[in-house]
């Protein structure tokens, strides 16, 4: 039986916490089917990240030089490294990075591929994959027939488990091989401070937020709490907030610890983008709002007297 | 130019699902194009209307799915391939993919273009696969298309902002919202449309690929944390009792 290989993800020189969940996650495959969780760390200057890594399970640290990210380049990167690792299960991150390149690792690597996983068990020595499908309105428990398995896994979804693994680093010597699209120019500052796919704490903003500077005592509690800032379709098409805040069907999917939507109705389309946070918090003046359904804790109130009253409480906590 | 956009069926997001072994029961669901496929579509339909050629909607799935091509054809592709599969396993993202480039091999395409992902399995997984198969660049999220000869421009989203990328064509694009404004079909469209050929292939006439993965079952949702609404008499009140609720029952802030 190969390893277990996962691709560990870093964003502004930091490592991403998807990566110790998917470490994480892959020990416990390499455990249940006897074998060793190497991570692998692809950039430059990456290998400060190890002890990280090896904290929560892994074995190996593999790293690869890169210089920026570049989803044919890593795709060829990781499957040129699984293959001569001969690798059994590959784990990646289903972010916007994971998107782009694991659909390429699993065709190179002749794989079927499960996309989105929240849930990993073993069954006979076989990695059984739970995702949700059709919006979250069920869950499918999904194996792969192909000698190597491959799957990405959503944020947010598995449990971070100190154990200590080895660690040891390993220099690997891969190319990036040619790539067939040119980069050429990326612009960040529309973006958000943290981000919402990855974030474990969620303050979103609907109709019910009356104009775009209202936002501001949303941003403001976010800041406060260390949350994401999200939106509903209502919002954006509004014109209050860019897309790139949307939460639900032609926006983000979430799965944060916490969801506290602000004026916010709870369409279907909505909650299928956020149906699977653990805990909902609504706050909505009417109390008919469906969201209320799903709500862990609901408050029939005006966000506007409510949500600066919540800021407040939390500042008084926090110092 | 040729442009091959792909087209999913997928249930409507307000039908329910009701669960089978290891399918769903199709009974009473009302099927749509994935709303990405449309931004795919539209994309098609406006790169003809620019530079001439043609636009080739293709669907893999059992008969139910010429429904959505039926609908391609009413907003304005030129011509509809089914790929005929019975018993499709919609989760097999490799099986499909390998079906469409093999489909695209053989009539050959300057650009495929499919939405970022479908909202039946979010797997973001056939439009990029469909590039490695072929061996072309892809570009994922494009939300602005420019072509010039041979050359393509995109604004790509990335995390936190976008990105202009470049390529040369053949090219295989995903489409994000606000790459465009998806038409309604017309109703001339959608007369003319019950007319038009579609084309059938089946797997044998594509490679006839294996299947990659395997339903082991399907099962409802979890159960929800049990909710309740908080008492308060004022805004104070209610942010005491949340901020309790979170700090101390659920403890996640």
């Amino acid at each position: 039986m190969g390893n277990v290989l996962v691709v560990a993800e870093i964003k502004d020189g930091v490592l991403k916490k998807i990566s110790k969940e998917i470490t994480s996650a892959g020990k416990k495959i390499a455990e249940a089917i006897g074998t060793q969780v190497e991570v692998l760390l692809i950039g430059e200057g990456v290998e400060k990240f190890a002890s990280e890594l090896a904290a929560v399970g892994a074995d190996k640290v593999l790293v690869a030089q890169a210089s920026e990210f570049h989803p044919e380049a890593y795709a060829n990167i990781i499957a040129t490294i699984a293959k001569e690792k001969a690798s059994s299960v590959i784990l990646m991150p289903h972010t916007g990075q994971g998107k782009d390149y694991s659909p390429r690792v699993a065709i190179k690597l002749k794989a079927g591929i499960v996309a989105d996983a929240v849930g990993i068990s073993i069954d006979a020595g076989k990695v059984i994959a739970k995702k949700p499908i059709y919006s979250g309105k069920a869950y499918a428990n999904i194996k792969v027939n192909t000698p190597i398995q491959v799957f990405t896994v959503r944020p947010n979804s598995q449990e971070i488990i100190e154990k200590a693994g080895s660690g040891t680093v390993e220099q690997v010597n891969v190319s990036a091989g040619e790539v067939k699209t040119k980069i050429v120019s990326t612009n960040l500052s529309g973006g958000a401070k943290i981000q919402l796919t990855e974030a474990s704490i969620i303050v979103s903003g609907g109709r019910g937020m009356k104009g775009p500077e209202n936002f501001a005592i949303l941003q403001e509690l976010c800041d406060t709490i260390g949350a994401a800032l999200g939106a509903s379709r209502a919002a954006v098409d509004a014109g209050w907030i860019p897309h790139s805040h949307q939460v639900g069907q032609t926006g983000k999917t979430v799965s944060p610890n916490c969801y506290i939507a602000c004026g916010i109705s709870g369409s279907i389309q909505h909650m299928a983008g956020m149906g699977s946070s653990k805990y909902i918090v609504a706050i909505n003046k009417d109390p008919d709002a469906p969201i209320f359904k799903v709500a862990t804790f609901g408050i029939v109130a005006d966000l506007f007297e409510v949500v600066p009253a919540v800021t407040k409480e939390f500042k008084k906590v926090f110092g | 130019m040729k442009v091959v956009v792909l087209v999913k069926q997928v249930p409507d997001t307000e039908t329910s699902i009701k669960l089978g072994d290891k399918s769903i029961n199709e009974a009473g669901i009302k099927w749509i194009i994935s709303p990405y496929d449309e931004f795919a579509i539209e994309e098609g339909i406006k790169l003809r209307e620019k530079n001439g050629g043609e636009v080739i909607a293709v669907t893999v799935g059992p008969d139910r799915t010429q429904e959505a091509l039926r609908t391609a054809y009413a907003m304005g592709v030129d011509k509809a391939v089914h790929i005929k599969v019975d018993n499709y396993n919609t989760f097999d993202s490799v099986f499909t993919s390998e079906l469409i480039a093999n489909f695209v091999k053989s009539v050959g395409a300057d650009l495929v273009i499919s939405g970022k992902q479908s909202i039946d399995t979010d797997s973001s997984q056939v439009g990029v696969q469909v590039a490695e198969f072929l061996g072309w660049g892809h570009v994922a999220l494009a939300t602005k298309l420019e072509i010039n000869g041979s050359t393509a421009k995109i604004v790509k989203e990335i995390e936190g902002g976008n990105a202009e990328v470049e390529a040369a064509l053949p090219l295989v694009l995903t489409a994000q919202k606000g790459l465009n404004e998806p038409r309604y079909p017309s109703l001339k469209g959608i007369m003319t449309a019950k007319k038009k050929p579609i084309e059938t292939k089946t797997p044998a006439d594509l490679g006839n690929p294996a299947a990659s993965i395997e339903i082991v079952s399907l099962e409802p949702p979890p159960p929800r944390i049990p909710g309740r609404k908080l008492e308060a008499a004022d805004a104070e009140g209610f942010a005491v009792q949340l901020v309790k609720a979170l700090r101390e029952e659920a403890k996640v802030i």
